[in-house]
């Protein structure tokens, strides 16, 4: 073997061959490529399944023999007041779970504020293990849980309350339509406070400790600390997760509420998702498909316009 | 050693204490009660007797509940896609993540929007059922395995974690002549560690707790999963029933009667159990890996 030219340049500049470079240019996209067709079949061959929105489609019958309908099942949205009344019913669902979602996206700030204050170490430490084992359990768990506590005949809750006697009579928590907003936010926040602050912890560890100590030298109380340095310095977090959670806007998921919903609280449960299932379980698919599709063209709007604010607010882009 | 307290601080520490043991105790507390009612007397369980400690243990409950025909066959398909599923997404992850921080790849910003754009883009249900079932993936294993096999999330997250690694590390394993498998396989993955760590755990919870696709995709018994199956227990009053009758000896004992409850409440531990275990040992590792990702990132 000969010297490589590139030997005696060796110490003078970083060597890195062009050849080497071009080479891999489409070796690089032959290796990624099994894994984006993997994408592209999960991810994006089941849009081709929108034009079922235009065919009156029954399930067992090929395409073919459907008729084409154009865009009849887009316009009975509006068409028919009952169902327009639904449309609506389930959309008030969604925005006002996914505004509180967002409202109420301040509490693993303040959980992971409050937390940074605890001196002791063990506790902290106890504290953020043990509220972070709910986010690896299922809906379905925390919905057998729900159904242990707080079920009518023999949930501890109830007895509890009978037995104190803040009430009268057992209160049916899992089959009431009356408080369902606010029982999913606190579920929600049940399970996933804990894990939401970690992201949060992080990014307060990674705040200068010389900015306290220097605040503290000058008098500054607990409170301003928290208010002039850990505050700034979590907020470009908070951000990202606040635009990021905004593209999500109409996707609530359905996991959690379909683990929850029965045929008393339904009404105020449905939100997009689920109700997308429902009726595609009363085998519409044809308007399952049509809603489907309105909410994915919404999320894409929400997401580049949460993007482009982004831009604007901080400079960077999410996607 | 503590500074000493002022008494504004005192009291700001013990109220926070307070209400971090208060919402502590609201995490774990669900879990304990379900436990100590399963192993109680199911009389005195039944009767609500049973909140802050166990009596007259047995565990009549699980032996019992695990003989129900159907049960172990479900763990056991819960079991085989926890592994084959995580393997796979993790060494995917891994893999493209790499490639993806490999700025000369060909269109390599499209590729990673295309694949990232995905976390918020979907076609709905039924679009995604009726190509499930044209590609033959109902009433099929690998409808558990193959869809979970690109997770962006992840993606992301050792992207962004490889992308910290020093590049004069592979580039002289370059000029050694490894190539992008080679130096994949000796640099990366025994640097990226932690954050594989992470994204074993998290894909392995995730294959254990689904079960919307159990409903969505499969209609033959032999797929169901026990999150499935517990599911159906929690919403059907009449399978339940019949399941307790099905149970063998069932009758024989008189003490200690299975009620629906009992069954309930059992499967739900045998469900939350295998989690509760694992966990600990974990914790640190995905503490510890989300924490560099969100620093660095």
């Amino acid at each position: 073997m000969g010297v490589p030219s590139g030997e005696l340049l060796r110490g003078v500049e970083p060597v890195r061959p062009s050849r080497w470079k071009l080479q891999n240019k489409y070796k690089l996209f032959l290796l990624a490529l099994p894994f984006l067709a993997v994408t592209f079949v999960f991810y994006y061959l089941p849009v081709s399944g929108w034009i079922y929105a235009f065919y009156d489609f029954i399930p067992g019958i090929p395409l073919s023999d459907t008729p084409y309908v154009g865009l009849k099942w887009f316009r009975t949205l509006v068409a028919n007041p009952t169902q327009t009344g639904e449309v609506l019913r389930v959309l008030k669902n969604t925005v006002a779970m996914s505004s509180l979602g967002l409202v109420t996206s301040v509490f693993p700030v303040i959980f992971a504020i409050l937390l940074t204050e605890i001196r002791a170490g063990w506790y902290r430490k106890f504290v953020q293990t043990l509220t972070t084992i709910p986010n690896f359990i299922s809906w379905i768990l925390v919905y057998a849980l729900a159904f242990s506590l707080f079920s009518v005949d023999n949930g501890v809750v109830n007895h509890f309350l009978v037995q104190l006697g803040i009430v009268n009579e057992e209160f049916n928590f899992l089959a009431s339509s009356s408080h369902v907003w606010l029982t999913m936010i606190a579920w929600y926040w049940w399970k996933s406070l804990g894990w939401g602050a970690i992201l949060y912890l992080a990014a307060i560890a990674g705040i200068d400790q010389e900015l306290y100590e220097a605040a503290e030298v000058d008098g500054a109380s607990r409170f301003r600390k928290i208010w002039h340095i850990t505050v700034p310095g979590i907020i470009p977090t908070f951000f990202v997760l606040l635009l990021l959670s905004i593209g999500n806007f109409v996707n609530n998921g359905m996991e959690q509420y379909f683990a929850f919903q029965n045929a008393m609280n339904k009404d105020a449960i449905e939100v997009l998702d689920l109700y997308v299932y429902n009726i595609a379980f009363a085998n519409n698919f044809p308007f399952a498909t049509a809603v489907s599709m309105l909410k994915s063209v919404v999320s894409v709007i929400l997401l580049f316009a949460a993007n482009t604010l982004s831009k604007v607010v901080r400079d960077e882009s999410i996607i | 050693m503590l500074k000493k307290l002022k008494p504004g601080d005192a009291l700001f520490q013990g109220i926070i204490y307070v209400l971090f043991g208060v919402f502590t105790l609201s995490c774990i507390y669900p879990f304990y009660y379900l436990f100590i009612n399963t192993i109680s007397s199911n009389d005195l369980s039944a009767a609500g007797d049973i909140k802050f400690y166990p009596q007259q243990i047995h565990f009549d409950n699980y032996s019992k509940v695990l003989r129900i025909s159907g049960l172990s066959h479900a763990a056991l398909v819960s079991v085989y896609r926890t592994l084959a599923g995580t393997f796979l997404t993790v060494g995917a992850s891994a893999f493209l993540g790499y490639l993806f921080t490999k700025k000369e790849m060909w269109g390599r910003q499209i590729w990673y929007r295309s694949v990232v754009v995905t976390m918020y883009f979907s076609a709905g249900l039924i679009p995604w059922y009726i190509t499930m079932h044209n590609l033959h993936l109902t009433n099929n294993y690998l409808a558990y395995i193959l869809p979970t096999i690109i997770t962006p999330f992840n993606i992301i997250l050792v992207k962004t974690f490889v992308e910290a690694v020093p590049p004069s590390l592979e580039e002289s394993a370059a000029m050694d002549g490894a190539g992008v498998l080679r130096s994949f396989w000796s640099i990366i993955v025994p640097l990226t560690t932690p954050i594989l760590a992470t994204i074993t755990i998290f894909s392995a919870v995730n294959q254990w707790n689904s079960f919307i696709d159990t409903a969505f995709l499969m209609t033959d018994t032999k797929y169901y999963t026990l999150q499935f199956l517990l599911w159906r227990y929690l919403n059907e009053s009449s399978s339940l029933a019949a399941l307790i009758r099905s149970s063998p000896d069932m009758a024989a004992s008189v003490q200690n009667m299975q009620t629906p409850t009992s069954v309930r409440m059992t499967v739900t531990m045998i469900v939350v159990l295998p989690i509760l275990i694992v966990y600990p040992f974990f914790q640190r590792f995905f503490v510890k890996g989300i924490m560099i990702g969100a620093v660095k990132g």
